[in-house]
């Protein structure tokens, strides 16, 4: 009897605790639920003013007049958006390369050191890329990079408009550049651990079977990990997109929209980071807050686009079986 | 990124109105911060009294100081009299400096380029594009000028050093003033923006052929090449401690109503044109105690911190001012 009364109270105080735990995990997912609207909620409300004053035109309006009080937000839209793509285009591939390199053909001896090496990078703080993009890439880029490229493709029709602007090192190309280099060891990183993760069986197989290296590689390993794969280019490129100080010091601040990728741009972290300080009367506070609004919505539409992405790999990947 | 930074701002309130209790806390403008906090340093040594500001940039400090979470607040840009009426505030000028155009032409020395004030407005509206046109020719006959393309390196974050620029600009050119104003950001026809004023001294180095305005400070400790600049006097003059000086004693403090005098563009054989003031903020109803304070760290500061404030390459207000400012103070 005694022995019954004991077994059920542990089991009742287990299952309190049980209840308890539940209740705790269940709070701190939903406080992250609420957080993001709360968030997206108060955007709203303080953007209000300037989405009242501009409403969809300020998407479209490449003007920003803190004196006349005329705010659009295109340039900044095009800087943030150009730059992230080209930091993507370059991070893509050498990510994936350096992944690949590390987890499938380095020899085993070299991979912990370099694998450290790329997680180091990947925790460097921005400021810090900023710094060594303004005071070492940017003069060199000035001086050997941006006139060899305007001399190889500035004539060029259609593309060459996109070189066309004195070489100064400083615009959307740099920043491009400068993200590039931030979000290749953080997606490498990801990349490791998922190629990892690729049963040995399988490469064994695929060997058996006489492919060469590149084939297991190709065929085996990268299907098997397509949808990490496509989820750690979405986050590089979140990360790209909010990225503030490093792009702040490279991208050259300046609210006009231009074809050139050599020519001064801003995106809407930096005009943020840039501005909100100084900013005064209620309009201008509220076109920034307005701008916010929209990188918020920017990465949503990012994360969406990248889980509709993931649904589909899965499906076919499903519907091959 | 962008929420962080909300997030520490929103500490740094936090922080404020916890340490209110012990210490005097001041937010504003960063123009002034670095000789605002070589002050502090100097004077909690010598009193033990603890003057704390935080540079979070003009307009916060005016927020702060109108939501009362703050003791004072320094500001670039003069609030008018029916702003301070309106929110219960004292203002008086705090410290006086100077923005200064400065190039990057080779071969050409420090001071050698001389320019006017519509010359410079067209310069940095992108109308004069090369730096061998023919206004900018005449005004400087004796010169060997490149025909290189104008580059502008402006401010990025807004800041009273831009005030203080297209405040003049707006006065000594009308197409400047009609077309672009003058705000502590406006909207640069072209350019580059650089962040603060380091960042802009970095660029103009940089930048072959370029033009852009830092503080006085920056072009003295940089080896800057500034430009002499024609003044209301007729006189070209080059960015001198004295020459801001100059503009600083010839103003009419007296006669200004919130003592808001605009320094740019001020009359006197020498005075440098591009002058300006950082006001300080208090608020009219504050714990008597509180204000005291402020006032006896303040004319402590333009007095034993004279010096401090000219290494820094800032000019200390004429005692003449500052005996006016306690004298309104006391009839407050």
């Amino acid at each position: 009897m005694k022995f019954n009364e004991f077994k059920q109270n542990a089991a009742n105080s287990r299952r309190m605790g049980d209840v308890i735990f539940q209740a705790v995990t269940k709070a701190c997912a939903l406080f992250l639920l609420v957080l993001v609207f709360a968030i997206g909620w108060q955007l709203v409300v303080s953007a209000m003013p300037a989405i009242k004053a501009f409403g969809w035109d300020f998407l479209l309006n490449e003007s920003w007049d803190p004196v006349m009080g005329e705010f659009g937000a295109a340039a900044s839209i095009w800087g943030t958006v150009v730059s992230s793509l080209i930091a993507l285009i370059i991070a893509v591939p050498v990510s994936l390369g350096v992944a690949i390199f590390l987890t499938q053909i380095a020899p085993n001896f070299m991979r912990r050191p370099v694998g450290i090496a790329v997680e180091l990078l990947a925790a460097i703080p921005s400021i810090i890329y900023g710094f060594w993009g303004l005071f070492v890439l940017t003069p060199w880029l000035a001086e050997y990079v941006q006139p060899w490229i305007y001399e190889a493709f500035g004539n060029w029709p259609v593309v060459g408009v996109l070189f066309q602007g004195p070489p100064m090192g400083i615009g959307l190309f740099s920043a491009g550049l400068v993200l590039s280099i931030m979000v290749i060891p953080f997606m490498a990183s990801i990349l490791i651990d998922l190629f990892n993760t690729v049963p040995t069986q399988l490469k064994e197989a695929s060997y058996g079977l006489g492919s060469t290296r590149f084939e297991m590689i190709s065929k085996v390993v990268i299907p098997y990990a397509r949808v990490g794969i496509v989820g750690s280019f979405m986050l590089g490129l979140g990360r790209a997109l909010g990225e503030t100080m490093a792009v702040t010091f490279v991208i050259g601040n300046a609210h006009i929209l231009s074809p050139s990728i050599f020519e001064p741009g801003t995106t809407i972290a930096s005009t943020l980071a840039n501005e909100f300080s100084e900013a005064s009367g209620g309009l201008y506070v509220s076109s920034l807050l307005y701008l916010g609004l929209v990188l918020f919505l920017l990465t949503f539409v990012v994360l969406i686009c990248a889980r509709l992405m993931l649904w589909r790999l899965t499906y076919q990947a499903g519907g091959k079986r | 990124m962008k929420m962080q930074k909300l997030l520490v701002a929103s500490l740094f309130c936090v922080g404020a109105q916890l340490a209110s209790a012990q210490q005097v806390n001041g937010a504003g403008s960063s123009f002034i911060f670095p000789v605002l906090s070589k002050w502090a340093g100097t004077y909690q040594q010598e009193t033990k009294e603890q003057i704390n500001y935080q540079s979070i940039g003009s307009g916060g400090g005016i927020r702060q100081i109108i939501q009362g979470t703050v003791d004072f607040a320094a500001t670039d840009a003069p609030l008018t009299a029916q702003e301070l009426k309106e929110n219960n505030l004292v203002q008086f000028p705090v410290i006086v400096g100077g923005v200064i155009p400065t190039h990057n032409i080779k071969g050409i020395k420090p001071n050698e380029l001389r320019l006017d004030g519509e010359t410079l407005a067209q310069v940095f509206a992108a109308k004069i594009t090369f730096w061998d046109d023919a206004r900018i020719k005449t005004l400087n006959p004796g010169l060997a000028l490149p025909h290189k393309a104008i580059t502008v390196v402006h401010r990025a974050d807004g800041s009273g050093s831009t005030w203080m620029l297209t405040n003049y600009l707006s006065k000594v050119s009308n197409d400047w003033a009609k077309e672009i104003g003058s705000d502590k950001s406006v909207k640069w026809p072209k350019g580059v923006g650089a962040k603060g004023n380091e960042g802009v001294a970095n660029y103009i180095k940089r930048i072959d052929g370029s033009i852009g305005y830092v503080e006085l400070a920056y072009v003295l400790h940089n080896n800057m090449s500034s430009v002499s600049l024609k003044n209301a006097a007729g006189n070209f003059v080059s960015p001198t401690l004295d020459n801001l000086k100059a503009a600083a004693g010839n103003a009419d403090w007296a006669g200004t109503e919130g003592m808001a005098v605009v320094l740019t563009n001020q009359p006197g054989a020498t005075s440098w044109p591009i002058t300006g003031a950082t006001f300080g903020l208090m608020r009219l109803k504050n714990t008597a105690d509180v204000n005291a304070k402020i006032k006896t760290f303040f004319s402590w500061s333009w007095r034993q911190g004279a010096q401090q404030a000219v290494d820094l390459a800032y000019v200390p207000l004429p005692l003449n001012v500052v005996e006016k400012i306690e004298s309104n103070w006391k009839s407050q």
